[in-house]
C-alpha cells in the first residue's frame, strides 16, 4: 500500500494540530472510528469537525445522534461557541436524534434497520450533506437485543456510506478488552482513532492516538488535546525536520552592554535564547530588557510568566527603571500569566501555541521554563520543548527562556538544563557569587551559534536605572577579588574554561 | 382502556419485502380476531414518504405502531410472535380470556 503513488484524497479535519497528524485529514468519503471512555472528548470532536465543515469548508452535515436530544445537543456545544440553530436554519446541519429506549420497544420475529438508512439518506439528501456524523451507534445495542442483526446491519450501514462518499465520523465507547464495546473496530477498518483521558499526578491529560489509517501515513504518537472555549485542538506537530528558513538580521538584546559581548551585536532574529541561573540573578530583568527592546521596534511582545503575575512583573520590572506598562496599554505586551501546576506540560505548551497563534507576537519571553519541566515527566521535556522552539523558528519569533538552576547540582535541574540548552542558539548564564561581604553577580555567555561572542566573564550590577554591565575584567589576576577566586571558591560544577 | 376509542395501527414498512408483507398478514389477522373496538391498520411505505421515518421515531423495519388509544406503544419485527404483540399493544386476547 505504501508503494502506492495513489494518495487518498482526505477531508480536513476541523480541528487544529489534528489536519498535520492525519496528514491532511480523514479519509474522504470514508467512514472514521473515534474511540474513547465516557467523557473523552468524542462528541465534540465530531460535532466541530461538523460545523468547522460547514463554516469553513462550506460541506454540510448531518450529526445523527443515538445518545442526545437535538435540544441537548445544542445546549451543551454552546459553550464551546457553536450555534447549532443557526446552521439548522441555514439548512446547513441537520441533527436527528435517533431515540432507542428498550421499554418503549417490543421486538417480534425478524426485523432490519432499513427505517435507519431511510432516515440518514433523507437527511443526507435534504441538505446535500458531505459530512456525516452517528453518535453513538453503540446505543443500538442497549435498546435492541438481536445482536446478530445489528451487527450485519450496521456492516451495512458503513459500506453504504462508503458507496454513499459521505465523509463520516461513527462514535463508539470504548470496551473493556476492545477498542469499542461492540468491536466497531472490525467494520471499520479506514481510520480508527482512540481518544483518552487520563489523571497523572493530579493533572488531567486528553490525548489522541491513531491507531490506523489505512493507506494513509500518520504520526503514530499519543498527542496531547485541548478542549476549551474554542472546541478541540491537538498540540501541532510542526516539523521536526530543521526546514524553516533562518534570518541574520541582527537584534538587540536590549542591554547595550550586553550587545558587546556578541561580535554581531546582539541576537539573530528568530533566535532562541536560554538565561539560566540560581535565584535572584536577575533573569527576570535580562528578559524584561529583551521585551522593552522588541515593543520599542514596535514589534509585539507575549511573555509567559509563570511565577508573578501581569502587575507584580509591571512593578517589579519598574524599580528597576523598565518601564513597560506604556507597551500593555498600546498592547504591544501581552503578559500571560499562569500557575504551572493548573495544566500538565504539554497542556501548557498547547495553551502557548494557541497564545502565540492568537497574538502574533514577535518575540516570545518564557519566564522561567524550568517550571513547566517541573510539572511534566523527565522524558517528555526534551521532545515538548524541541516542538516548541520548532514552531517558534517556523513564524521566525525570537524567544527568551529563564530558567532556574540550584547552586547544588541536582539531577533533576541538570536534565532541564541538557534538555533545553542543546535545543536553543545561545546560552547566557548568569550567576551569584558570594565573597567575604557582597555578592557579586555576573554573566557569561556559554554559546551562541553562527555569531562569535565574548568569552569573558561580566559582573554586572542592578540599579534602581537598570543592569549596568561593568567593564571586562582583564585577565584575573591572583588575589584579585575577581573571578579565578570565586569560582575556586564556589567549586563544584560551575566551572567551566573561559 | 378506552374501548369507545377507534384503535389507529400503524404498520412502518420499506417496499413490499417478505418480513413487511408477513407483518402485514399477522397484524391483520390478530386485529381482526382481538381488537373488540374499531381499528384501522395504515401502511405506510417509508420509501415513499422518508420524512416520517424521523418524525415518528422509525429505524427498523418493519415496526408496528399503536397511535391511538394513547399511550404511543412500538413493536418491531414481522410480528411472528402472537402472545408479544398482544402483549405489547396491550390487548387481552379474546379466545384465551373467554376460553379459560
Amino acid at each position: 500500500m505504501k508503494d502506492n503513488k495513489n494518495i487518498f484524497p482526505k477531508t480536513p479535519t476541523g480541528v487544529d494540530g489534528l489536519n498535520e497528524i492525519t496528514g491532511g485529514g480523514f479519509p474522504k468519503g470514508r467512514p472514521t472510528l473515534i474511540c474513547g471512555s465516557a467523557g473523552c472528548g468524542k462528541t465534540v470532536l465530531a460535532i466541530q469537525f461538523l460545523i468547522k465543515g460547514i463554516t469553513e469548508y462550506n460541506e454540510p452535515g448531518v450529526f445523527m445522534s443515538f445518545e442526545e436530544s437535538a435540544k441537548d445537543l445544542t445546549q451543551n456545544v454552546k459553550s464551546l461557541g457553536f450555534d447549532l440553530e443557526k446552521l439548522i436554519a441555514q439548512k446547513k446541519l441537520k441533527v436527528d436524534f435517533v431515540r432507542v429506549e428498550r421499554s418503549e420497544i417490543q421486538e417480534t420475529g425478524e426485523y432490519d434497520l432499513e427505517g435507519l438508512f431511510i432516515r440518514l439518506n433523507h437527511a443526507i439528501d435534504s441538505i446535500g450533506a458531505k459530512r456525516v456524523v452517528l453518535d453513538t451507534i453503540e446505543s443500538l445495542f442497549s435498546g435492541l437485543s438481536n445482536t446478530g442483526v445489528l451487527r450485519s446491519e450496521i456492516r451495512r450501514l458503513f459500506q453504504w456510506l462508503r458507496d454513499k462518499g459521505v465523509t463520516t465520523i461513527i462514535t463508539g465507547e470504548r470496551g473493556d478488552t476492545t477498542l469499542t464495546r461492540q468491536g466497531l473496530e472490525e467494520y471499520v477498518s479506514d481510520c480508527v482513532i482512540l481518544l483518552d483521558f487520563r489523571v497523572i499526578e493530579q493533572i488531567a491529560t486528553r490525548r489522541l492516538r491513531i491507531v490506523k489509517y489505512r493507506g494513509s501515513t500518520h504520526g503514530t504518537n499519543e498527542y496531547p488535546f485541548l478542549i476549551d472555549e474554542n472546541g478541540v485542538s491537538v498540540l501541532p506537530i510542526t516539523s521536526l525536520k530543521l526546514e524553516h528558513t533562518t534570518s541574520s538580521e541582527i537584534i538587540s538584546t536590549g542591554l547595550p552592554g550586553l550587545d558587546k559581548l556578541f561580535s554581531s551585536g546582539g541576537y539573530y532574529r528568530g533566535n532562541c535564547t536560554l538565561i539560566t541561573g540560581a535565584a535572584g540573578t536577575a533573569k527576570t530583568i535580562l528578559a524584561a530588557y529583551f521585551a522593552l527592546n522588541s515593543c520599542k521596534r514596535k514589534e509585539r511582545v507575549l511573555y509567559f510568566s509563570f511565577e508573578e503575575s501581569p502587575n507584580q512583573l509591571l512593578r517589579n520590572m519598574l524599580s528597576v527603571g523598565i518601564n513597560l506598562n506604556p507597551y500593555v496599554k498600546s498592547k504591544l505586551l501581552l503578559i500571560h500569566s499562569s500557575r504551572p501546576s493548573l495544566h500538565g506540560l504539554e497542556l501548557h505548551l498547547l495553551s502557548l501555541h494557541k497564545h502565540i497563534r492568537e497574538f502574533k507576537p514577535h518575540t516570545v519571553i518564557i519566564d522561567p521554563i524550568s517550571s513547566l519541566v517541573t510539572v511534566g515527566s523527565r522524558g517528555e521535556v526534551g521532545a515538548m520543548l524541541a516542538r516548541l522552539m520548532d514552531m517558534l523558528k517556523v513564524h521566525h519569533i525570537s524567544a527568551l527562556f529563564t530558567s532556574l538552576t540550584h547552586e547544588q547540582p541536582i539531577d533533576y535541574n541538570g536534565s532541564t538544563e541538557e534538555a533545553v540548552s542543546s535545543l536553543v542558539d545561545t546560552w547566557i548564564k548568569v550567576r551569584n557569587e558570594e565573597t567575604k561581604n557582597e555578592r557579586i553577580r555576573s554573566l557569561y555567555i556559554v554559546k551562541s551559534r553562527g555569531m562569535g561572542h565574548s568569552s569573558a566573564v561580566r559582573d554586572f550590577i542592578v540599579t534602581e536605572n537598570g543592569i549596568k554591565i561593568m567593564a571586562a575584567v582583564s585577565l584575573p589576576q591572583e588575589g584579585q577579588n575577581g573571578l579565578e577566586k570565586t569560582v575556586a571558591v564556589s567549586g563544584n560544577g560551575l566551572k567551566h574554561k573561559f | 382502556m378506552g374501548k369507545e376509542e377507534n384503535w389507529e395501527l400503524w404498520l412502518y414498512i420499506a417496499g413490499q419485502t417478505p418480513k413487511s408483507i408477513l407483518a402485514l398478514e399477522n397484524i391483520t389477522k390478530y386485529s381482526r380476531d382481538h381488537i373488540r373496538a374499531k381499528y384501522t391498520i395504515e401502511v405506510i411505505d417509508l420509501l415513499k414518504s422518508p420524512q416520517l421515518a424521523e418524525e415518528d421515531q422509525i429505524f427498523a423495519i418493519p415496526t408496528l405502531v399503536r397511535k391511538v388509544p394513547k399511550p404511543l406503544r412500538k413493536i418491531i419485527g414481522d410480528l411472528s410472535d402472537k402472545e408479544k404483540v398482544l402483549m405489547g399493544l396491550n390487548i387481552h386476547p379474546i379466545g384465551a380470556a373467554d376460553g379459560k
